[in-house]
């Protein structure tokens, strides 16, 4: 299929990225190419095949709700960009 | 000079007996690698972060408690992947964006480890997030290959590879998502496994594509990988997809019988775009195997076409999930001059990632989008299921498959990354593995022309990491392919 520049643009958006106007271009292009070459598998004949999403039959898991230690409010902010103590920083996210 | 050397030629195991035996304390193993790090990591870049200081003085307290010893790895340096959480260690899955994180927290894998008596050195270079087949996608430069550093390691594990065939360590931890343990291994002429899917726990390993990522050894033999696999397997309670199956005793496993071992040799596998070098060395191994009693069989194989698209679609997808954490919010880096909140995950995003990390991203978010998720996300998992079969043919007459792990040996520095289709293609041999969930290991078994390693790959049925490891600890009784150092042999 074609991949045409707004489709890049869609993608980005939906990606939380903004590429500059070269990488863009560049981006489009090798998409472009990388998916032609994916349509390989539309040769393979998978009429009688179901989805496989994992590999090993295995159930959801179940374990009983016990309390245990978790790390503290401040060992968990020192890593934050901007904090202030008690909570994690951003800006205002809703006017 | 000459000692040192001697000691760093020694397999983890050797001189875990030799600690244990009093001949070479840990603290002289830790100073002899710190050494060796001093030397060679300006040439070679295997480190992100070193430890150095805390090495030593671990080294000194498990002196200390060597008595009490039960690890035949007890007292050995080494060092973990750069996508592997470290308490107090900054892991940076070689990304900007994760700036300076400190986790607080241990991965289960590197708590074994530990359990066990690991000295840990550092962190291991590798491509940013695991994507990338040179270790060249990271933001703190390539690793460089010890046997040619105009060469690439391979990748993504190329840190782990160079480290321990450059002989700064004794063995490190990767991670494997579509043969980043197998292929660095199989340049930097190293002994790599990735076990079946669920045999380590993937807590603290940060994602890349969850379905796919495992976490194994790289190391001097396939002995010695055993041993590091009976530290490491095992149900995790806070790993819901790992194994709740015996597990250990790898190590005492091996007997280097492989009489009566059917060794399967899918024929798709040693067709157009494979190095004649490299052809003629993994069935030279084969017939290595053979003359010990094993017995080869050449099948069809006819999904070969199938793998990389179907991996590189699935991947991707599971990677523009899992990398949607990354927001500058919570831990990492953040972009500065943003207006508003959307504005400032776009900045720190976008200028955090890099291309490799962009692009896979970007094809993940579209295979998975509205209006094209039948065609491509849905297909390829149709795909998997095709290929798992194929598999569970092929393992109805075949104890274990043999094949190529790469279809060349390491290519030059900045030869991969301006075609990335062709660089997704040289994947080929190792992709279907993780796809199927397999265990998959990489053995040096020859060099080229220009005296670059070559490996070959043995591929198991899920929970065949013995067969495999007794195969190659056969190959590596009646050959000496993986003793070869790039440091020659002035040691000896």
């Amino acid at each position: 299929m074609k991949i045409t520049a707004e489709l890049v643009e869609h993608v980005s958006q939906l990606s939380r990225l903004r590429l500059p106007q070269e990488e863009k271009e560049r981006m489009t292009g090798e998409l472009e190419g990388i998916l032609a070459y994916m349509e390989v598998l539309n040769t393979l004949d998978t009429r009688e095949v179901e989805p496989l999403s994992h590999i090993f039959p295995i159930k959801n898991v179940w374990r009983e709700d016990e309390v245990i230690p978790s790390q503290t409010r401040q060992e968990l902010l020192k890593n934050a960009p901007t904090g202030n103590g008690e909570t994690f920083l951003v800006p205002k996210a809703v006017e | 000079m000459s000692e040192m050397r001697e000691l760093l030629e020694l397999t983890a195991l050797e001189l875990g007996a030799a600690v244990k035996k009093g001949d070479v304390s840990a603290e002289e193993a830790t100073r002899t690698a710190l050494e060796a790090m001093e030397e060679r990591e300006g040439a070679l870049n295997c480190f992100i972060t070193r430890t150095g200081e805390q090495a030593l003085e671990r080294a000194k307290s498990l002196q200390a408690r060597v008595k009490e010893a039960k690890s035949p790895l007890y007292g050995v340096p080494m060092a973990f992947k750069d996508n592997i959480c470290t308490r107090g260690v900054k892991t940076s899955c070689a990304s900007r964006i994760l700036g300076d994180f400190t986790p607080p927290y241990q991965a289960t894998a590197a708590e074994r480890m530990e359990a066990a008596g690991c000295i840990c050195l550092g962190k291991l270079n590798m491509d940013e997030f695991a994507m990338g087949s040179t270790t060249e996608t990271s933001f703190y430069g390539p690793t460089r290959n010890p046997w040619d550093t105009k060469r690439v390691p391979g990748g993504s594990s190329g840190g782990a590879a160079a480290a321990v065939a450059g002989r700064e360590c004794w063995y490190a931890l990767g991670s494997d998502t579509g043969g980043s343990i197998r292929q660095p291994a199989s340049y930097c002429g190293v002994t790599g496994i990735k076990p079946t899917y669920g045999r380590v726990s993937r807590y603290g390993l940060v994602a890349y594509a969850s379905s796919l990522d495992q976490i194994g050894p790289l190391a001097r033999s396939a002995a010695d990988c055993a041993a590091v696999l009976d530290v490491l397997m095992g149900k995790d309670p806070r790993d819901s997809t790992s194994l709740d199956v015996p597990a250990g005793g790898l190590l005492a496993s091996l007997t280097g019988d492989v009489r009566g071992l059917k060794i399967g040799l899918p024929t798709g596998c040693f067709g157009q775009g494979l190095d004649s070098q490299v052809h003629r060395a993994v069935l030279q191994a084969a017939d290595v195997l053979k003359s010990r009693g094993a017995q080869l069989i050449e099948f069809d194989f006819p999904v070969m076409e199938y793998v990389v698209p179907a991996y590189y679609i699935i991947a991707a997808a599971e990677a523009s999930s899992n990398l949607s954490r990354f927001d500058g919010v919570k831990y990492g880096w953040r972009a500065e001059g943003y207006e508003d909140l959307a504005d400032l995950y776009c900045r720190t995003r976008t200028q955090g990632f890099g291309t490799e990390v962009k692009r896979r991203i970007l094809l993940g978010t579209f295979v998975l989008s509205s209006g094209y998720y039948d065609a491509y996300y849905k297909k390829a998992l149709q795909a998997k299921g095709v290929i798992k079969r194929a598999f569970d043919e092929a393992f109805r007459h075949c104890d274990v498959l043999l094949t190529p792990v790469s279809p060349t040996t390491a290519p030059r520095l900045g030869e991969s990354l301006s075609d990335p289709l062709q660089m997704y293609l040289s994947d080929i041999d190792t992709v279907s593995v993780n796809l199927a969930g397999l265990p998959g290991l990489s053995m040096p078994c020859g060099v080229d022309g220009a005296g670059l390693p070559i490996g070959c790959q043995l591929i198991g049925p899920p929970l065949g990491e013995a067969v495999l490891l007794n195969a190659a600890h056969a190959f590596q009784l009646e050959t000496d392919w993986h003793k070869r150092s790039p440091y020659g042999k002035e040691a000896f």
